[in-house]
């Protein structure tokens, strides 16, 4: 009689700690085949490349959000940050006259742009102290309202098309943007796997205190999480502004941070900080941009899919629930 | 043996186990009204899971909690304190942001009929605890700036407002000095009088001799004995707790290091303001400097300043005959200093990091080529864990999984593991079992050896007379006088700390 239960316990112990760590993984390869399975259309080569372009805008942003989600901060004006370095980064390209210096130009503004932004927030939370939450909301109108007035409320377009080839490249059948997005996932996660800069990361957001008391220079670490989540924005930004031509100053990268803040929830970081990972974001956004696009298969309302969105996003939230704390 | 319906709290076969590993079992206790029961065993043994299963924190995975002789099925955190079970545990559970008062009532506030609080009953009565636990503290102070002795005290004080049958305290004298743990033992007999049953633990058996009238002792997880305090000396408990001899506790003492021996800290009248007057002092090489004091008194407070935690107003202070001017604890750990926080999870291990990562937070820099190198990392922690004897399942557990002691442990493995050249000791042995305490002891001798220097500080006054050839004591800010070698004795620390004759 004594076996039977530990040995069923010791098996549920165990699919609990597969949930909780594999969680995400599971979810997204669960999704692929449920979809493909009910859809033709999804199981379609061309509808998953585009399913990966489309999330690659938002999800390099997430990225940039999980270092700062997991250092216990939040960055809520990376959308607005992301218009603002575009609308500067294709005025910036419009003043030259050649188009490869035009790109060159087009690209080192709106990644400086970025790390400028978020260099800005980062000095808010650590010098000014005040909440990323507040300093952020705040910057979000800074940089939506500075991009309105530099393009007139309208969009900015690019002169060159080298801009648009760019923007628009595919590789091996992949386009440029999801190799970008692979590519910086794969940098994200040996940074915060392997890294001294990582490490330090999740222990200021873990207990500040004693990051501190630890000889970590807490408030350098903060402010590269935003600086580096501002660097992505730009990168973003290019290659949006690239695939468009153009950046709108009144849409582009509406609610990405929202997108990119689910994102790495549901790819199992805390909102308290210290804990997440790069790849179970990145697994994040491809559920998100996976369920947007079966909506879209299956007929759904448009304005349906954000209801679907938030109850994903609950229930991968009270999954990872911690298991053995009672009420 | 009592039968269960003598008891007003009695287990039977009770067993946990956390996964596969099983910390409990088979436990058979039982308490009769007025009891006190000293619980101890060493780090890891189960004792705060056995509390934790009492109150209603931790589900056992076997047997049955009687209550009044009444089997409890399900017992939960709000059924237990309905019942009468009040716990003071061994982790704080304080809301910073709230102040004193705030934090004795909360989840039982007073309030008047229109649902609105009553602050100054509230007030009042705090206030009357708090003078009756003999602590000098304000209702309305926030328990964030609060010290560790202090919030020891309120958590204290927390539990004895709530009206309570049975009491549970998981190492409530760690931090405290004598005399508050004096006047903590003469509340505890009142309650005890009252029918309250009380359940101690602590790793000093001075103290579990003198409060309790009954002890049990667990060993890896199963109860080895249940008897009569008046039974059992101070060395029967440690042998039984441990399963073999023990040696003498405190090591010979190295002689003092003369004067001939090079001063690595000088410290001259530095001031910080509203925490230190004026502190003069020199440690030599190869030195271990008492400081003694009571709560409050600022040791912890000269032990950060010296880490770079404040920023001293006035004053010198020369590190290996360099005057330096540390700004953050890095530029200290830079020049070769530790510091072992007294405030083990709010300032000194990551309890949802790994061991491994808890081990080498400080030191990180010389595991990095330019990656992390984890095989590294590995060595070092295991050499920690067998060093220190360490009670872990493995080197990535969550430090959240380990026992209290076992966190103190690590606590001390992380200060080491950059290797100073000064060690600011503050309450090393918090927590630690009597075992442990002398592993503690020999490991620092052995570094003051090899030319380490350091300080400790501890509320444990056998600790420092039997570790110190030199002590600083200190009261309200300033150092009131130092004392060498003889003159080292209980009743002249506590007349500097005081400044009135016992
Ligand atoms: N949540 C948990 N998950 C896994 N193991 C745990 C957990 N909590 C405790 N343990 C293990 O249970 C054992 C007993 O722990 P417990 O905290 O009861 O010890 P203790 O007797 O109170 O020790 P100490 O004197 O150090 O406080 C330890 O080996 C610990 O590692
Ligand atoms: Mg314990």
């Amino acid at each position: 009689m004594a076996t039977t239960p530990s040995s069923q316990n010791q098996f549920i112990h165990r699919l609990r700690r597969l949930a909780a760590s594999q969680g995400p993984y599971l979810a997204l390869a669960l999704l692929l085949l449920v979809c493909a399975a009910s859809s033709p259309a999804f199981r379609r080569p061309q509808n998953l490349l585009n399913i990966t372009r489309q999330v690659s805008y938002s999800g390099i942003i997430a990225l940039g959000m999980t270092a700062v989600i997991i250092g216990g901060g939040i960055d809520l004006s990376v959308g607005a940050l992301l218009a603002f370095a575009g609308t500067v980064g294709i005025m910036a390209m419009n003043t030259c006259d050649n188009p490869t210096a035009g790109l060159t130009v087009a690209i080192v503004v709106m990644l400086l742009t970025g790390a400028a932004g978020g260099a800005i927030n980062g000095a808010l939370v650590t010098i000014g102290r005040l909440p990323p939450f507040i300093a952020t909301l705040g910057t979000l109108s800074i940089f939506r309202s500075l991009s309105l007035y530099l393009a007139g409320a309208g969009l900015t377009t690019a002169r060159h098309d080298v801009f648009m080839q760019v923007g628009g490249a595919v590789i091996g059948g992949v386009p440029l943007p999801a190799w970008i997005l692979l590519l910086l996932t794969a940098l994200g996660a040996v940074l915060m796997t392997c890294t001294k800069l990582g490490r330090h990361i999740c222990a200021v957001g873990s207990n500040q205190r004693v990051a501190r008391y630890a000889a970590i220079n807490t408030g350098k670490v903060t402010l590269i999480t935003y600086v580096l989540i501002g660097l992505l924005a730009g990168v973003s930004a290019f290659l949006l502004g690239g695939r468009l031509g153009s950046i709108s100053s009144s849409t582009a990268g509406n609610a990405y941070e929202l997108d990119a803040i689910a994102a790495v929830i549901i790819g199992g970081a805390s909102m308290a900080g210290g804990r997440g990972s790069m790849t179970g974001t990145l697994a994040g956004i491809l559920i998100l941009g996976i369920i947007a696009n079966i909506l879209d298969m299956w007929g759904v309302s448009v304005y349906l899919q954000g209801a679907v969105k938030g109850v994903v996003i609950i229930i991968a939230v009270l999954l990872q629930r911690p298991q053995n704390q009672q009420a | 043996m009592l039968s269960v319906s003598d008891t007003i709290i009695a287990t039977e076969g009770i067993g946990k186990t956390y996964g596969t590993v099983p910390v409990l079992r088979e436990i058979d206790l039982r308490l009769r009204p007025g009891a006190i029961l000293g619980l101890i065993g060493e780090n890891g043994a189960g004792k705060s899971t056995l509390i934790k299963c009492l109150n209603g924190m931790v589900a056992p995975t076997t047997g049955t909690v009687y209550f009044d002789g009444k089997p409890c099925r399900s017992l939960t955190v709000a059924n237990a304190i309905a019942r009468g079970i009040v716990t003071v545990p061994q982790e704080f559970n304080l809301v910073n942001d709230l102040t004193v008062a705030e934090n004795i009532f909360l989840g039982q506030e007073l309030t008047s009929g229109f649902g609105l609080l009553r602050r100054q009953e509230m007030a009042d009565r705090t206030q009357a605890i708090l003078n009756r636990l003999n602590v000098t503290l304000e209702p309305t102070q926030r328990v964030g700036a609060l010290s560790v002795a202090e919030k020891q005290c309120v958590e204290i004080a927390k539990a004895l407002t709530t009206p309570c049958r049975v009491l549970i305290m998981d190492e409530p004298t760690t931090v405290l000095n004598q005399r508050e743990v004096k006047t903590l033992f003469q509340l505890l007999r009142q309650f005890s009088q009252q029918g309250t049953a009380i359940i101690f633990v602590s790793h000093k058996l001075h103290e579990v001799r003198a409060i309790s009238t009954e002890v049990a002792i667990l060993r890896d997880g199963e109860l080895v004995a249940q008897a009569p305090t008046s039974e059992l000396t101070e060395a029967d408990m440690a042998r039984r707790m441990v399963g073999r001899e023990l040696n003498q506790l405190f090591p010979e003492l190295p002689a003092a290091p003369g004067a001939e021996s090079a001063p690595v800290l000088e410290v001259e009248n530095v001031s910080v303001p509203g925490l230190l007057h004026d502190i003069s002092f020199t440690l030599r090489q190869g030195e271990l400097l008492g400081l003694a004091g009571l709560v409050g008194a600022g040791r912890t407070e000269l032990a950060e300043t010296l880490y770079g935690l404040h920023r001293p107003s006035s004053g010198t202070i020369r590190l290996f005959g360099r005057r330096v001017r540390f700004h953050s604890p890095a530029d200290a750990v830079q020049a070769g200093i530790a510091y072992l926080s007294e405030d083990r999870q709010g300032a000194g291990i990551l309890t949802d990091f790994a061991l491994t990562a808890n081990i080498t937070l400080t030191s990180l820099a010389r595991y990095c080529h330019p990656f992390i190198s984890r095989r590294e990392e590995q060595h070092r922690a295991e050499h920690f864990i067998s060093r220190l004897a360490i009670k872990t399942t493995s080197t990535q557990t969550p430090l959240r999984h380990l026992s209290g002691g076992n966190q103190q442990k690590t606590a001390i493995a992380k200060g080491l593991d950059h290797d100073p050249k000064i060690f600011l000791f503050d309450e090393p042995t918090r927590g630690i079992d009597i075992k442990a305490k002398t592993d503690v002891y020999r490991i620092i001798h052995a570094l003051l050896g090899q030319g380490l220097s350091g300080i400790f500080i501890s509320s444990d006054l056998e600790e420092v007379i039997g570790l110190c050839r030199r002590v600083a004591v200190m009261r309200s800010g300033r150092i009131a006088g130092f004392l060498e070698d003889d003159q080292i004795t209980e009743e002249e620390i506590m007349y500097l700390a005081t400044g009135v004759k016992a």
